[in-house]
Order: C-alpha cells, then sequence, then structure tokens
C-alpha cells in the first residue's frame, strides 16, 4: 500500500536560504538514488540558478533530518523531514 | 518547563527563582542574559527579527540541557529564547543552571549558551540605515563552543 505522504520528502527551507530560494518548503517524491542529505543536497543544487550558487560545493549549509543536525552522509528516507538553512546565529 | 520560545519578554528574577524552587540542596544559581546591541560589525542597528525553526529548536536546546545534565552535577536548567520583533536592549535570552557548587553551575551555564549559538536552530535579520541584514555566523562561536570537546582536564 502506498501512503501518498509517506512516501515522499518533506523539504523546508530557513531564514536566509529561504529568501534566496524563493522558497519556504515543498514535498518532493524521493528521487531514485537520492538516500543520502549529500545526495539531495546535489540533487537540488542540479536545478541550477540560485539553487547551484546556494547549495554549491563549500557554501556553509546546515542540514537537519526530521530536527537533529546531519551531515552529508546521514541517510534520507521517505516521510523525512530535510530542513536546509544558513549556519545559526541565536542567542 | 526547562525549555521555552516565546515572543513575551521574561523576568528574570522570577525565572531563576521558579528554577530554584523550594531545593534546599542548591548552593549556587549562574544565568547568563543575552541582550540585543545596537550595533553589531561597526554598523547600527535599529531593530532585529529572530526566526526559529519550531520543533527542532526546542529539541536541540533540551538535548543541549541533556548533554550539561551528563556533564556536570546540576540540580536543574532552563532555557527560554525569544523570537518575532526585538529593539536594542531587549532581553534575547536567558539560560540559568541551579547546582549544589558555583563550579558546576558557571561551566554548565557557558556550556549551555556556547552550544545554543551554534546548535540551536535561530537567526537574526538586522534593520540597519543599508536595510535589512541576516547575521552572519561567527567563527568564534564555533571556537567557543569546539573548546568543551576537548577532554575533561584536571580541574574538574
Amino acid at each position: 500500500m502506498r501512503d501518498s505522504v509517506n512516501a515522499t520528502l518533506s523539504l523546508v527551507y530557513l531564514a536566509r536560504l529561504r529568501e534566496a530560494l524563493g522558497a519556504t518548503s515543498e514535498h518532493i517524491d524521493a528521487p531514485p538514488g537520492v538516500t543520502t542529505v549529500g545526495a539531495l543536497r546535489g540533487w537540488l543544487a542540479a536545478r541550477g540558478g540560485a539553487w547551484a550558487i546556494e547549495l554549491a560545493p563549500g557554501r556553509a549549509v546546515r542540514i537537519a533530518v526530521n530536527h537533529d543536525l546531519a551531515d552529508a552522509d546521514t541517510p534520507v528516507r521517505p516521510g523525512d523531514e530535510v530542513a536546509l538553512f544558513p549556519p545559526v546565529t541565536g542567542g | 518547563m526547562p525549555v521555552r520560545v516565546q515572543t513575551e519578554d521574561f523576568d528574570v528574577g522570577r525565572e531563576l527563582a521558579a528554577l530554584r524552587g523550594d531545593d534546599r540542596s542548591v548552593g549556587a544559581v549562574a544565568a547568563f542574559v543575552g541582550t540585543v546591541r545596537d550595533v553589531n560589525a561597526d554598523v547600527s542597528v535599529a531593530a532585529m527579527t529572530l526566526e526559529h525553526y519550531p520543533g527542532m529548536t526546542e529539541k536541540a536546546l533540551a538535548s543541549i540541557i541533556d548533554d550539561a545534565k551528563a556533564r556536570w552535577a546540576i540540580a536543574d536548567a532552563l532555557v527560554i529564547h525569544r523570537v518575532g520583533a526585538l529593539r536594542p536592549a531587549d532581553q534575547i535570552v536567558l539560560v540559568g543552571v541551579t547546582s549544589a557548587h558555583r563550579g558546576d553551575a558557571f561551566a554548565a551555564c557557558e556550556f549551555i549558551i556556547d552550544y545554543l549559538k551554534t546548535r540551536a536552530p535561530f537567526w537574526k535579520k538586522e534593520e540597519t540605515p543599508d536595510g535589512a541584514r541576516w547575521v552572519e555566523a561567527r567563527a568564534s562561536d564555533d571556537d567557543a563552543a569546539a573548546r568543551w570537546r576537548a577532554p575533561p582536564g584536571p580541574a574538574e
């Protein structure tokens, strides 16, 4: 049984990155082969334009999976909430 | 409640009194209060807006407090962080720690704010004479958090 919500990734964009990308959130079908945070970042960067610029290797982007800070090797699975944001500046 | 994210201001005295409660084992209360400066990187700041990532913020702050409790002999800890519109001199954040002795309270308080500044999902946007700008993360904040990763010294 395919669950239309759980088969997708929820992507969230925050702070300066949200403004630069012109996107707050979206649901995507998990692309084949995109099973890690690093692969997802590369897949999004391949959209070109602001995506390519903001998510280019070397740009400081933090990524959280299901509300935990992740690194490039962190697995991404259907149903996950993945947030992309700049380094944090609270306190 | 050890973690709160809110738009309203907070009363430091009342919050610390509530944190202590009537715990007679507490001999030390350490607190850090962060406030809004009117200048950042030589540019005047008229106002700021604080954004966060609801859901992750509370989880990250609770995790930092858990880390502090695992590392030091503290009785309790509290983090209140404001979001939304703030002006110079406004209070942004309160970290409070209670302990039997001051050493653990001071260390845990500094650890919590250092980790908050590098791991809790908050972002500041400042209003300057040249328009609004997102505050850039500082390498010095990463350095401050990194020193807590050093192995415990003989003082511990």
